[in-house]
């Protein structure tokens, strides 16, 4: 089976959120960078899980990104990606990415892909329906638990309130949340084999994005905690039906 | 041309972020002039031309058994239909779990652009420029679409519902529909709850309830006042409560009017998931908890004591 993990370079979920040039670009001095947390913890280490309960499984990596998503790669190759492939192209938007992915993926005829169920920076949820389209393949979104067996895919997706159960023959896209896989940390051997793995950089094609960031805008501050004090809970119970109204 | 509003249903019943969403996709269509249409799939049991209400001009239903399970690709298809018979100029969806699933897909399909994460209307002053959240509501993004065909989805509990007595004209709609690849073989859902994408006000635990045994103090409030619960990821992670309850970064993003937190810390990544709600209480023993900092309201105290006392005035105030 061949597998293709879409992974995406995100600032670290602790990083400070800020803009420079007029608000039109994040500030990434200073911002530590991670992969993709839904990518890495559940679409990547499902796959290997994958691998490691059929060996003749081939696991390969994507990213769209500068040379300075390296890094992120072979952290990504250490933890099992058998190689990769960065297109060398800075993001335009969803589009612009999916039809990057798409393009390489054409060429290797993978069983499998799979993303994260959206990138903790731009919260689109899109690249995986994008390159189910793209691709002519059916796509299943949410997965909160994925299997295969021979060509049959069987997968929990999220529906509000609950789960159902899809069943859909490969090829196909998935995006992973929570449930599909658990975070593993590299070992010593990974991070070793890693330097020696394919990465291979191929040039984008031409694509229009669909779209474009104007700019970006923090949220107001917040005006401040109203303390009321414990011995007096009816209190803040009057306050959020009179002053807050929200009940 | 109009705006065409997706109607999203479950088990025969359109769903709230649908309410939102086409009151949304009606004022997008006073905004450009024009009439906003909803669009249904699959069997529905309610009344769709009450959905006039939300500003519909006109509903079209697909009853076809075909589309009663979603189908990204059959789905994306037939809207893709409707827009040309239409001649939509803008689609809406709500961005929840089918939205996100059919929206990418039809962006592509019309090579129309997309913007997913709507939290206002669109400016078109200058173009057509739609503010998204981004960076898991830690900013928002204002982003110009650029083709002639636009795709908005709106996050829940992003635009108020506006009501009027209007009634809508219900037609069915005669299209083609592929044959779906994906079978749905089960659905288990939890009856009774409410949908924690959907609640207006949600009760969420953390580790300072120690232990699954006493959470009883979160659901007794959150029945006081009609509210879904929640839950921190520690405590989805030790298997106190189910994963489906967790908010935060890597689990749910919730943006409810009222969020809340009993006995939560606080950190970023919790933070990340619920910061988009309009008002957050916390509760909690130490006043260093970093969530104050993020507080409308706040108690410091021994939440086994504080909470049942707000339990008894929510009650008494609701006069049950």
């Amino acid at each position: 089976m061949k597998i293709l993990v879409c992974i995406s370079k995100t600032p670290d979920t602790t990083a400070k959120i800020t803009f420079t040039d007029n608000n039109t670009k994040f500030a990434e001095a200073g911002v530590q960078f991670i992969i993709n947390p839904y990518d890495e913890w559940y679409a990547l280490v499902r796959a290997i899980q994958i691998k490691e309960a059929d060996a003749a499984t081939q696991i390969h990596l994507i990213n769209v990104g500068g040379a300075d998503s390296e890094p992120i790669i072979r952290k990504a190759l250490a933890l099992g990606g058998d190689e990769a492939i960065r297109v060398n192209a800075i993001s335009q938007d969803s589009f612009y990415i999916a039809s990057q992915i798409a393009e390489v993926a054409k060429q290797n005829n993978y069983d499998l892909i799979f993303t994260g169920k959206e990138t903790i920076d731009y919260n689109g949820s899109s690249i995986g329906g994008m390159l189910a389209e793209l691709l002519e393949l059916p796509y299943v979104s949410l997965a909160t638990k994925f299997d295969v067996n021979g060509t049959t895919a069987t997968i929990n997706r999220e529906i509000d309130g609950g789960e159902e159960v899809n069943e859909v023959q490969l090829p196909l896209v998935v995006s992973c949340q929570k449930g599909v896989a658990e975070q593993r940390i590299p070992n010593m051997k990974g991070i070793m084999g890693a330097r020696t793995k394919p990465l291979k950089v191929v040039e984008p094609v031409a694509v229009d994005a669909l779209t474009s960031v104007v700019s970006f805008e923090l949220p107001p501050p917040k005006a401040g905690v109203k303390l009321i004090p414990a011995d007096n809970p009816e209190e803040l119970v009057r306050l959020l039906h009179e002053e807050a109204k929200v009940f | 041309m109009s705006v065409l509003i997706f109607l999203d249903q479950s088990e025969g019943h359109i769903k709230k972020n649908s309410f939102e969403a086409a009151s949304y996709g009606a004022k997008v269509a006073e905004l450009l002039n024009t009439t906003a249409e909803g669009i249904v799939f699959g069997k529905v049991n309610d009344d769709l031309a009450a959905l006039g209400a939300y500003g519909l001009k006109k509903i079209h239903t697909i009853t076809n058994e075909a589309v009663n399970e979603l189908d990204s690709q059959v789905f994306a298809n037939v809207l893709a239909q409707a827009v040309g018979t239409f001649a939509a100029k803008v689609i809406v969806f709500a961005n929840n779990v089918d939205g996100k699933s059919i929206a990418p897909r039809l962006s592509v399909k019309l090579k129309a652009g997309l913007v997913s994460g709507a939290v206002a209307l669109p400016d078109v002053s200058n173009g057509f420029v739609v503010k998204k959240n981004v960076f898991s509501g830690k900013a928002f993004a204002n982003v110009a679409i650029n083709t002639e065909i636009k795709i908005i989805s709106l996050n829940p509990n992003s635009y108020k519902i506006n009501k009027t007595e209007d009634t809508a004209e219900v037609a069915e709609l005669n299209i083609q529909i592929p044959e779906a690849k994906v079978k749905v073989t089960a659905v288990n859902k939890v009856a009774g709850e409410i949908p924690l994408s959907e609640a207006e006000i949600v009760v969420s635990g953390g580790r300072g309830l120690k232990g699954p045994e006493n959470w009883n103090l979160i659901t007794d409030l959150a029945k006081a006042l009609g509210a879904a619960t929640a839950c921190s990821r520690p405590v989805a992670d030790a298997d106190w409560r189910p994963h489906h309850e967790h908010v935060g970064q890597t689990g749910l993003a919730i943006a409810p009017n009222l969020y809340f937190a009993i006995g939560i810390s606080g950190a970023i990544q919790h933070l990340a998931g619920v910061n988009r709600s309009k008002v957050i209480v916390v509760i909690n023993k130490d006043p260093e908890a970093p969530f104050f900092k993020a507080a409308d309201y706040g108690i410091v105290g021994d939440i086994f004591e504080v909470v049942p006392k707000i339990t008894e005035a929510v009650k008494k105030l609701k006069g049950v």
